[in-house]
């Protein structure tokens, strides 16, 4: 930021008095603000299309009242939460019911800043990027935690016990998954991995194709993801038919909405990181979007990567509406059972292969073989 | 030196699960004794809607009752008002017509249908997936839209009359019917196709709540719940009452297909499978349907002379009796019901011991109680 700073104020005579720390302030709140715009447009326009989908799938309308199609829908929702009563229960813990909601939802947001959206939009490239990740998004369970206890309400209580049991073990097997393209990049930076996929093979240089243990372990990443961020089938946390509605079931107005852009914010992380570490993130097939002039390379590949977060955002969505909950011993079975091992076998196994054929992936030793 | 399980205690925690909760199916109060979230014990706390039909049975008539056993179960009106009729009509010994016999059974089946629809539906709401609560309604609209061209009602129908039912069919209600059954039919394996053989649902089901033959009987479980702990035992066949002797049926039972013999899942299957039993005799009894009068001679001041009868048919929750008590006036001198979801309620504690709270959500639904009934 700060080296893009420096040159900005080189290049730009009119601001060339101004003092470098106050170009890079300016910068970091507004890039900061982009993504929390956008944050919050995903939030409103993906709670719209969840519950299109869900209509869909459940043969009704879904909302078609608020504008054309129903789309203004989600901003009478948030002007509604917006208005609503705030309620903190009498025996709440005040300080920690307040805190909650913020830490939940910075968790989660906090993830945005290392996201590789295009080939030079990322607010920060930061050389430990996914480990960056990892290690924000588990500030949620702390969040949740810390919301089940003081809501004073024995329903939160044992969502928010689920929630820091589940969010923990899911966390080493959503580590584990991810770390194959970390081998293959050779690097923790988002930016680097995606680079990694690139070239001219076109979609069999993405990770997903390099060998079949990334293969596998795409499809581990989102399935410990959808558990790590309470999505159905794991959504124990805030099972509805169980829990009421969990570690959230105290809040109301604006600090519920919190919660829900949280979790709305960790679908499009999970589908980002997704798409980032095995689908290519933004390269386009066939097509380098690198080497086109920085405006239009820029706008083609965010296009390109929004386009494969969101279809990642669909399957979520598909999944959510079609499969039941897990029960909680269960879930935590399936994780330390399944899903760890089954990870670890598969980082030794891309290990092992990348030692073998000296890191290259099924598509690249096809290639040599033929020219 | 203390031991990590000194230095920590732990405390059994209680909660109360209703009477407002999402999964109670109404205003059913549990009080939860967990340690974590182990059940150590369930108790059932009935009441809460508590209406007096038994002792509003003693003051109006006969015939004013029929609405009353409309809110008996809601959720099958029609069976419940059929049951209400039968038991009078054998207290009083009238002689129903043929015809309103068969229409009585056609409307109870279809309710069958409608009311294990629901039961289906609520139950997989129960465990987290919500989409088949929105198929089983869809085709509930169908029945209901049946039943709004009998008798203009879609939940509290009030259509059977002491001596027969209100009034006839409309014209081309039979053909409607059959036109339901062919779209109904092929849905049953559609819903299997979907949810039933689901390896999450299959999981949460399979040997969860064992209920034994031994036990069911011994606690008096009725209906899909005695069957599903692989009783085969139906009113219908065992206790023929109306044109039932005349139509043919399984009774289908639980088989411990995926785990023990009377786990949820055999109670949901239960269901499942009844509803096509029900097709069957549906088809039957549209072939069979005689013409000629619906309503018997009942004198409008109904006296039924001094006496006492027991009669019981199986609704779609179990056997739903009615004892009634008559002293030769016009109003019944004593009125007791027995329904099925209370009778059931009493085997609740003994089977949730030990289990999750996620469990408690699946007994309660396997069980598919519903709250007027337990209460009255």
């Amino acid at each position: 930021m700060e080296a893009l700073a420096r040159s900005l104020v080189s290049a730009v005579p009119a601001i060339a008095g101004v003092p470098l720390w106050t170009v890079t302030l300016l910068m970091m709140v507004l890039s900061a603000a982009v993504l929390l715009a956008f944050a919050l447009t995903f939030g409103g326009l993906g709670s719209y299309v969840l519950r299109k989908v869900a209509g869909d799938i459940q043969v009704r309308i879904g909302p078609n009242r608020v504008g054309p199609y129903g789309l203004l829908q989600f901003l009478a929702d948030g002007a509604k939460l917006l208005l609503k009563e705030d309620i903190i229960p009498a025996k709440a813990d005040r300080f920690l019911f307040i805190l909650a909601p913020y830490l939940v939802f910075v968790g989660s947001f906090a993830a945005f800043v290392v996201l590789p959206f295009g080939v030079g939009l990322t607010a920060s490239d930061l050389n430990i990027g996914v480990y960056y990740v990892m290690a924000v998004t588990s500030l949620v369970v702390v969040g949740i935690l810390m919301a089940g206890w003081a809501s004073n309400n024995k329903w939160a209580l044992l969502g928010g016990m689920r929630a820091a049991a589940q969010i923990v073990s899911y966390e080493i097997p959503v580590g584990m998954a991810i770390m194959p393209a970390v081998l293959i990049a050779g690097s923790l930076s988002l930016q680097d991995i995606v680079r990694s996929q690139g070239g001219l093979l076109g979609i069999f240089g993405w990770n997903l194709f390099h060998n079949p243990f990334t293969f596998f372990s795409f499809f581990l990443y989102f399935t410990a993801a959808q558990a790590e961020t309470n999505q159905t089938p794991f959504d124990i946390p805030e099972a509805e038919s169980e829990l009421v509605s969990g570690y959230n079931v105290e809040y109301s107005g604006i600090r519920y909405a919190f919660f829900f852009l949280a979790e709305f914010g960790d679908m499009f992380v999970v589908a980002a990181l997704a798409t980032a570490c095995f689908l290519g993130g933004w390269h386009v097939p066939f097509f380098r979007a690198e080497a086109l002039p920085a405006l239009w390379g820029n706008l083609l590949s965010l296009a390109v990567f929004l386009i494969k977060a969101f279809a990642l955002v669909l399957v979520m969505m598909w999944v959510r509406w079609t499969l039941p909950r897990l029960r909680v011993d269960q879930l935590m079975r399936m994780s330390w059972k399944y899903l760890v091992p089954l990870t670890f076998v598969n980082l030794l196994g891309v290990s092992l292969w990348l030692l073998i054929f000296k890191g290259k992936g099924i598509p690249a030793l096809i290639a040599s073989l033929i020219g | 030196m203390t031991t990590p399980a000194e230095a920590l205690p732990t405390q059994e925690m209680l909660i109360n699960m209703g009477p407002q909760h999402p999964s109670t199916h109404g205003v059913l109060r549990v009080l939860l004794r967990t340690d974590g979230e182990v059940v150590v014990n369930a108790k059932p706390d009935v009441g809460y809607l508590h209406r007096a039909l038994e002792k509003i049975g003693e003051r109006v008539t006969y015939a004013q009752f029929m609405p009353f056993t409309d809110r008996l179960d809601y959720l099958a009106s029609m069976n419940c008002n059929c049951a209400w009729a039968w038991a009078v009509e054998k207290l009083a010994g009238i002689e129903v017509p043929e015809r309103a016999e068969y229409i009585r059974v056609i409307v109870a089946e279809l309710n069958r249908i409608s009311s294990h629809l629901i039961a289906f539906g609520s139950f997989t709401a129960d465990m987290g997936a919500f989409t088949p609560f929105l198929y089983s309604i869809r085709e509930r609209e169908r029945v209901n839209d049946l039943f709004e061209e009998i008798c203009g009602n879609r939940l509290t129908y009030n259509f059977a009359r002491i001596g027969g039912v209100s009034a006839d069919l409309p014209q081309g209600f039979l053909e409607k019917t059959k036109e339901f059954l062919d779209y109904f039919e092929p849905k049953i394996p559609e819903y299997n196709n979907l949810i039933s053989y689901n390896k999450i649902f299959l999981h949460r089901l399979a040997n969860v709540a064992v209920v034994t033959a031994e036990e069911a009987v011994a606690y008096g479980l009725t209906g899909p719940n005695l069957r599903g702990s692989g009783v085969a035992f139906d009113l219908r066949r065992d206790e023929p009452y109306s044109v039932y002797p005349k139509l043919e049926f399984n009774v289908c039972v639980g088989t411990g297909e995926r785990g023990q013999v009377g786990d949820c899942f055999d109670r949901y299957m239960v269901r499942i499978n009844e509803m096509r039993e029900s097709v069957k005799i549906l088809r039957q009894a549209i072939a069979q349907i005689p013409e000629g009068p619906v309503l018997a001679k009942v004198p409008r001041l109904f006296k039924p002379p001094a006496g006492e009868v027991y009669f019981r048919s199986e609704c779609p929750r179990g056997e739903t009796g009615f004892y009634v008590i008559s002293d030769g006036t016009v109003n019944p001198y004593r009125l007791k019901i027995r329904t099925g979801s209370f009778v059931t309620m009493n085997v609740f504690e003994k089977v949730t011991k030990g289990l999750m709270i996620a469990d408690i959500v699946a007994v309660i639904g396997s069980f598919d109680i519903i709250l007027p009934e337990i209460d009255r």
